[in-house]
C-alpha cells in the first residue's frame, strides 16, 4: 500500500515535471485577429455549453505582455508546423518564439534570410564564454574587492572611537588602493560587456514585430520543427542540467535551483550537526545516568510534547530566541561597529538550523533511548568486569552498540528536517539569496547568510510568483528535487548504518 | 528466590579431614596461602535475604567450584566477589571478603582497580562486536595501554593462554562473532586473561556449550590453575568432579559443606549434600 503511495506520488509529480524540459513543436494557427504561434500548453474538453479550449504558449512576453493565451478550438484553423520556426532561450523576457530575421555586427548585417540560424548558432559558444567571464568577474574579483571595501568602512567606524592618525592614513591608503583596482576591473568589465553587445539578432513574430536583440543575452535557439529526437534529447539534458546547477533568474521562474539545493543540504547537515550530540547526550542521561524521578518523569513528558509541537510555534520561538535574542546579543558584543545593520540578528542559516534541530531532537532522544537499551546487558557487565569505569563501558562498548539505533533517529530528523518550511520562513529563508552560505570569500562559511530552501522555492515559485501559470512545471521539478535530496541524504545515512552493523558482525537493532 | 529455610542453620563448616588424599592433606590446605577469603557475608535483594553469613576460602592457584540448585545464591556469591552486585539496586551487603589483605567491601577501595584483579567469565559468552584482537586488547586499552608492541604481545599471550591462538592466529581481524560457542567463551576467557588478574570468576561457563567444547574449556580451566586463582560456578557435578580441587555445596542461600572435592563427592558431611550430590533432590 505504502509501496504504491510513493510510486504514484512519484510518477505523479515526475510526468508532471519532467516533460517541462522537452522541447515541444511550434504550431502556427490562423486566427480572426491574425496568425498566432506557439507550443501546445494545456486542452480543456468541451462541457455543457462550453467549447473545447486550447491553451497556447505564445511566448514574447516583452511584446505580448503574457505568456499564454486561451483560445477557442473554434476559432483557430489551419494548424501547421512551421519548419524554420524558432524558440528563443533569453535570460530577460522568457522565450521568444518567432523567426531569426538577421545578424548583425556593428550595426552591420552579417547574415540573413536563411543564413541567419547558422549564424546565430556559430556565434553563440563565444557569446556564451563572454557571458560566464563576465559573470565570474562579478561574483569573485567584484565580490573579493567590495568585502575589502566594507572592511575599511568598519575600521573607520572603529577609528572614529579611538582615533589613530597613523592608522587612518594607512585606512586611506589602502582605500585608494583598492578603488583604483575597483576601477580597472569596471573598466574590463565594461569592455568586455560592449563586446558582447556587438553582436546583435533581429527577430521577428509571427505577426510581424521586429525585435534588436545582443546575443549575448540568448541561451539557447532551437529550430524546435526540424530537430531530431537526439538534438531534442540533447536540449533536454542540457535543460535538466541548467535546473540543477544553475542559479535562478527571472524572479525564480526560470533558470535553475542550484542555490535552493545547495542551501537545503547544507541546513539540514548543520542541523544533524547539531541534533545528535544534543539528542545522544540527553538520551545517555536519561537512560544511563539520571535516578527515576519527577525530573527524569517531567522531562520524559516534556520530550514527548515537544515532538508534538506544531512547527510554526518553534519557528516563532526561533525567531524570538535565536534571532532576537541570541543573535542581537552576539551583534552588540561582537559585531557592534555594524549596527544597526544586524549581522547575527536576522534570520540567517545557523538560526534556521538550530530552531529545526530543536524541532527534531525528540525523535533523536527517543530512538537513541530504545538503541541504548538494546545494547546487550552482558555486554556492559563483561566490560565493566574488566575494569572499565562507567564512561569508558558507555564510550566504548553502548555508543557503538547503539550507533545504528541512533542513526536511524538521525534519518527520522532528517526526513522531518528536510521538509520544514514553516519555521524557516522566520528564521533565515529568502526567496533569492544574493550568495551562498558556502563560498570563495574569506572566512568560506558564513553562518550569518540568509539562504534558500527547496520547500520555500516550490511555495515561493507556485504561489507567490508573478508568472505563475510559466513557473507550474517547475514546482513539481522543484518538489522532485526535494524529494530526490531527502531520499539522497537517507541514503547516506542508511548506508552509514549498515557498514555500522556490517563491522559489529550482523546485531540486532 | 526461595530463602525461607525450615531447619536448623548448620554450624560453620569445618573442612574434615580427608581419609585417602594422595596431593592434598588437610596439614597441607591449612597451610596453604589464600587468595580469597570471605567473612560472613550477608546480602539482601532488597527485603530478601539471599545470602547467610557465607564463609568460604580459597586457596591460591586452586579451582575451587560452587555447586546446588539454581537460585541457591552461588551466583550471587561469585557476583559479590567483583562487586558486580553493586551494578543492580536495591543490594544490601554485611561482612567481609578479603582479597589478599584487602577488604573489598571498604569504602576506600576502588572498585575498578578490584575488577582488575578478578577476571570474569560469564555464562553466555558474551564478546564485544569487535575483531578478535580488540576484544582481547579491550583491557588493556581501557587501562590506558597504547604501545602497540605491549597490545600485540599481550593479545598473543592471552590467546595462547586460552588455547584459542592456533585457531584465530591468521584471522584475528576478524569480528569475534564469526567464531563459533566454544571459541567465543575461550575469547572471553582470554579477554580476562589479558589484564593479568589474580583470581578469575566463571559463572556457569560451559553451560551453553556442547561437549567437545566444554571438554576444551575444563582443560584449560586445569591448565590456568598454574597462574590463577579459580572461582567456578557450575550445574554439572561431574564438571565440578573434574576441573576442582574444592566444592562447596550452596543450599537456599547458606554455604552448607565446602571441601575437598574427591571427599566432599564421596563422603559428605552433611546429609543435604549427600542427598543433592545422589541426585534426591536439586
Amino acid at each position: 500500500m505504502s509501496v504504491l503511495m510513493i510510486v504514484t506520488l512519484v510518477v505523479f509529480i515526475g510526468a508532471k515535471g519532467l516533460g517541462y524540459f522537452w522541447p515541444q513543436a511550434i504550431v502556427q494557427f490562423e486566427t480572426a485577429q491574425g496568425p498566432v504561434m506557439g507550443e501546445i500548453s494545456d486542452r480543456e474538453p468541451a462541457h455543457e455549453n462550453e467549447p473545447e479550449r486550447l491553451q497556447l504558449r505564445v511566448a514574447n512576453r516583452d511584446l505580448y505582455g503574457q505568456d499564454f493565451r486561451w483560445f477557442q478550438a473554434d476559432e483557430v484553423k489551419n494548424p501547421k508546423l512551421v519548419a524554420d520556426a524558432v524558440l528563443v532561450e533569453r535570460l530577460e523576457y522568457g522565450a521568444f518564439i518567432g523567426w531569426i530575421r538577421a545578424v548583425q555586427e556593428d550595426g552591420k548585417v552579417i547574415a540573413e534570410g536563411p543564413g541567419a540560424l547558422p549564424g546565430v548558432e556559430q556565434r553563440l559558444p563565444k557569446a556564451h564564454s563572454l557571458r560566464s567571464r563576465i559573470h565570474a568577474i562579478e561574483k569573485g574579483e567584484v565580490g573579493d574587492l567590495n568585502a575589502s571595501l566594507e572592511g575599511i568602512r568598519l575600521d573607520r567606524r572603529r577609528l572614529k572611537s579611538a582615533p589613530d592618525e597613523a592608522k587612518g592614513k594607512a585606512l586611506d591608503a589602502k582605500e585608494l588602493d583598492l578603488k583604483a583596482r575597483y576601477q580597472q576591473v569596471s573598466e574590463r568589465l565594461d569592455e568586455l560587456r560592449k563586446e558582447s553587445q556587438r553582436v546583435t539578432v533581429i527577430l521577428e513574430t509571427v505577426d510581424g514585430q521586429r525585435k534588436e536583440q545582443s546575443i549575448g543575452s540568448l541561451i539557447r535557439v532551437l529550430p524546435v520543427n526540424s530537430m531530431s529526437t537526439l538534438s531534442k534529447l540533447k536540449v533536454y539534458m542540457s535543460r535538466l542540467w541548467e535546473f540543477v546547477a544553475e542559479d535562478p533568474r527571472e524572479s525564480n521562474t526560470e533558470g535553475g535551483i542550484f542555490p535552493a539545493i545547495f542551501g537545503t543540504v547544507m541546513m539540514v547537515l548543520m542541523m544533524s550537526l547539531v541534533v545528535v550530540p544534543c539528542g545522544v547526550v540527553a538520551a545517555l542521561y536519561l537512560r544511563e545516568y539520571a535516578k527515576d524521578g519527577w525530573l527524569v518523569r517531567a522531562t520524559r513528558v516534556a520530550v514527548n510534547n515537544l515532538a508534538g509541537v506544531p512547527s510554526i510555534v518553534f519557528g516563532v520561538f526561533g525567531l524570538g530566541f535565536f534571532v532576537y535574542t541570541l543573535g542581537g546579543s552576539i551583534d552588540q558584543i561582537f559585531y557592534s561597529d555594524r549596527l544597526p545593520t544586524p549581522t547575527y540578528g536576522t534570520g540567517s542559516i545557523i538560526w534556521a538550523s538550530l530552531t529545526l534541530a530543536l524541532l527534531t531532537v525528540p525523535v533523536v532522544i527517543v530512538s537513541t533511548e530504545e538503541a541504548l537499551a538494546s545494547v546487550p546487558r552482558n555486554q556492559r557487565e563483561a566490560s565493566l568486569a574488566m575494569g572499565a569505569t562507567k564512561w569508558q563501558t558507555l564510550w566504548k562498548i553502548v555508543l557503538p552498540g547503539a550507533a545504528p539505533g541512533i542513526l536511524t533517529g538521525l534519518i527520522l530528523a532528517m526526513a522531518r528536517g528536510a521538509g520544514e518550511v514553516a519555521p524557516l520562513m522566520l528564521t533565515g529563508v529568502v526567496k533569492l539569496a544574493p550568495s551562498m552560505p558556502l563560498d570563495g570569500t574569506f572566512p568560506f562559511l558564513h553562518l550569518d547568510r540568509k539562504f534558500m530552501h527547496l520547500g520555500f522555492h516550490i511555495y515561493d515559485v507556485g504561489f507567490q510568483s508573478p508568472n505563475s501559470e510559466a513557473a507550474k512545471p517547475m514546482v513539481f521539478m522543484t518538489a522532485l528535487l526535494l524529494l530526490a535530496v531527502v531520499v539522497l541524504l537517507n541514503f547516506a545515512a542508511i548506508n552509514l548504518r549498515r557498514r555500522l552493523r556490517a563491522r559489529m558482525g550482523g546485531s540486532t537493532f | 528466590m526461595e530463602i525461607e529455610d525450615p531447619r536448623p542453620i548448620p554450624e560453620p563448616v569445618v573442612l574434615p579431614p580427608p581419609k585417602t588424599e594422595p596431593a592434598w592433606d588437610r596439614a597441607a590446605v591449612a597451610e596453604m596461602e589464600l587468595a580469597l577469603r570471605v567473612r560472613k557475608l550477608d546480602l539482601w535483594y532488597g527485603a530478601k535475604q539471599a545470602l547467610f553469613g557465607i564463609d568460604l576460602d580459597v586457596p591460591k592457584n586452586t579451582v575451587m567450584s560452587l555447586i546446588g540448585p539454581s537460585g541457591c545464591g552461588k551466583s550471587t556469591l561469585l557476583r559479590s566477589l567483583n562487586r558486580m552486585n553493586d551494578l543492580i539496586d536495591g543490594v544490601r551487603i554485611q561482612g567481609q571478603v578479603l582479597l589478599g589483605d584487602q577488604d573489598l567491601y571498604d569504602p576506600k577501595v576502588d572498585v575498578i582497580e578490584l575488577r582488575k584483579r578478578m577476571g570474569m567469565v560469564f555464562q553466555k559468552s558474551n564478546p564485544f562486536p569487535k575483531s578478535i584482537y580488540e576484544n582481547v586488547a579491550y583491557g588493556l586499552r581501557i587501562h590506558g595501554v597504547k604501545d602497540t608492541r605491549v597490545l600485540d604481545e599481550t593479545v598473543e599471550r592471552s590467546l595462547v593462554g586460552a588455547g584459542l591462538w592456533d585457531e584465530v592466529k591468521d584471522r584475528l581481524k576478524d569480528s569475534a562473532l564469526g567464531l563459533s560457542g566454544g571459541q567465543q567463551q575461550r575469547l572471553c576467557i582470554a579477554r580476562a586473561l589479558a589484564v593479568k588478574p589474580e583470581v578469575i570468576l566463571m559463572d556457569e561457563p560451559c553451560s551453553a556449550l556442547d561437549p567437545i567444547a566444554t571438554g576444551r574449556v575444563e582443560e584449560l580451566i586445569f591448565e590456568l590453575k598454574k597462574d590463577f586463582t579459580i572461582v567456578i560456578v557450575t550445574h554439572n557435578m561431574q564438571q565440578a568432579a573434574r576441573v576442582s580441587d574444592f566444592t562447596g555445596f550452596f543450599w537456599l542461600g547458606k554455604l552448607i559443606e565446602v571441601g575437598l572435592t574427591k571427599q566432599l563427592f564421596t563422603n559428605p558431611t552433611q546429609r543435604t549434600t549427600e542427598d543433592y550430590i545422589t541426585g534426591r533432590f536439586g
